[in-house]
């Protein structure tokens, strides 16, 4: 299974618990072919670079060093967004579910190209 | 983090501009009781010193930095510059009430004859085009550090700043400005300083607008020098991919003018200085 990432022991817990859901969620990930591991690698650079998606300045992810708290922690995503194509709406434009949000328009205002937000959101379904 | 915002996204809602007819008065009971409950531990006064108000130990290494305060050296220049006579013999002081000792607090005002808002900054470059004198780049050191005088002496003294019927249309601009989103990163001042006002963006500890003006001319350094309230908005407005508007535009004096009647009650605590 994917381990890329340094797993709290809150984490483990956690997928022990929903562990036989983390295998159905994460199974595409399973055995993953190489390119998909550099789509994850590629996402997380893009999620952490400040000049690209900085999604750390306001949210505490994995390995963060002095992340921002205004938005939520991104954890164990497989579980809050079961669905991709939901997880996709809230980075491309999250002001369609909550109007009055602090969180950029990633895909709407251009600020990542579509092909990023897929590189996002594959790395966020590996944390 | 959630409750608060929950709470706060409430009078969020009472502060946007569909509401904008809310009188000034109504405007900062609303803006000063939304930090109240934010920061119910914090004294609204204390917001005068930024996000300092915010977190003890960056206060504490803040307080240390003030024992030798950076900005000591441009209050000095600022004294000189102006106390120099211009070409015609005459001086700032002659521009000023109490010859512009102690009056920072009064400004920014609306001059009910020009039909607009005058900051210091203005009324110091029209001075010297009164006397004959070419005017100050508003990004330069000289008008930085007369500011930095002329808020020395005016420490201590409380914001009153009026709105008077004629300039409540200047007033309701800067509100405006204030609640719009801009730039790339969709941003409004309101959606940093107000919505997620004591968070951290990042490692920065995002400050309250209540309190924001009251510091001015600042020692920033990141920028290594001091820098006007309008440096800051060029800022604040180019790091969500805004462009930055010019200095003393209409716009940026509308949204001084707003942002220190919402300081009304606070006192001057000028110069000052921020990471
Ligand atoms: C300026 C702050 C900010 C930035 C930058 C930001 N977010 Fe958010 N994000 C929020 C806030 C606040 C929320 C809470 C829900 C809302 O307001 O939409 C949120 C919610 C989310 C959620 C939903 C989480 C949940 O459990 O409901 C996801 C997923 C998300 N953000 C992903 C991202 C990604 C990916 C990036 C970077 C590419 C990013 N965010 C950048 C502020 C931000
Ligand atoms: C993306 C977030 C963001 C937006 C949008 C933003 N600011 Fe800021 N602002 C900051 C940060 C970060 C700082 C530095 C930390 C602090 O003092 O809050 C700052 C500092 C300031 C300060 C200095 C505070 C002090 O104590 O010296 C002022 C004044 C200010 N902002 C006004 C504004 C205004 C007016 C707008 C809109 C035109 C605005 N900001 C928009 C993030 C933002």
């Amino acid at each position: 299974m994917m381990r890329r990432v340094a797993v709290g022991r809150r984490k483990v817990t956690q997928l022990r618990r929903y562990g036989l859901w983390a295998l159905v969620f994460m199974s595409p990930l399973v055995g993953a072919e190489p390119s998909a591991q550099d789509q994850i690698r590629e996402g997380r650079v893009i999620a952490w670079d400040r000049n690209a998606g900085n999604c750390l300045s306001c949210h505490w992810m994995p390995e963060s060093e002095l992340p921002g708290n205004i938005g939520p922690p991104l954890i164990q995503m497989q579980f809050r967004f079961q669905d991709r194509a939901s997880l996709r709406r809230q980075i491309w434009d999250p002001t369609e579910a909550n109007p009055d949000t602090v969180m950029p328009p990633y895909g709407k205002h251009g600020i990542l190209t579509d092909h990023q937000i897929e590189q996002v959101i594959d790395y966020l379904y590996s944390i | 983090m959630r409750t608060p915002c929950k709470r706060s996204l409430l009078l969020v809602a009472v502060l946007l501009p569909p509401f904008a007819l809310a009188s000034p008065e109504e405007d900062l009971a609303a803006f000063r009781a939304f930090y109240e409950s934010r920061f119910p531990d914090i004294e609204l006064a204390d917001h005068a010193d930024g996000a300092y108000a915010l977190d003890e130990a960056k206060r504490a290494q803040w307080l240390e930095m003030e024992d030798f305060p950076p900005y000591e050296f441009a209050v000095d220049e600022g004294e000189a510059l102006f106390e120099m006579p211009f070409a015609d013999g005459e001086s700032y002081a002659s521009c000023f009430q109490n010859e512009g000792q102690g009056i920072k607090h009064l400004y920014p005002l609306f001059d009910e004859v020009a039909g607009e808002v005058v900051t210091l900054e203005l009324a110091l470059n029209r001075c010297r085009e009164a006397h004959g004198e070419a005017p100050l780049d508003y990004e330069g050191e000289e008008i930085a550090a007369l500011m930095a005088y002329m808020a020395y002496t005016s420490r201590g003294q409380t914001y009153d700043i009026k709105v008077p019927e004629a300039g409540l249309g200047a007033y309701e601009a800067g509100k405006q400005f204030f609640y719009e989103r801009r730039g790339q990163l969709n941003f409004a001042c309101s959606s940093c300083h107000l919505q997620s006002g004591g968070g951290m963006l990042r490692a920065e500890i995002l400050s309250a607008s209540v309190g924001h003006a009251t510091h001015w001319p600042t020692y920033r350094f990141k920028w290594e020098r001091v820098g006007t309230l309008h440096d800051r908005f060029i800022e604040c407005n180019e790091q969500v991919g805004a462009q930055g508007l010019a200095p003393q535009s209409a716009s940026y004096r509308n949204l001084e003018y707003f942002l220190t009647y919402m300081n009304n009650g606070m006192v001057l605590n000028g110069p000052a200085s921020r990471k």
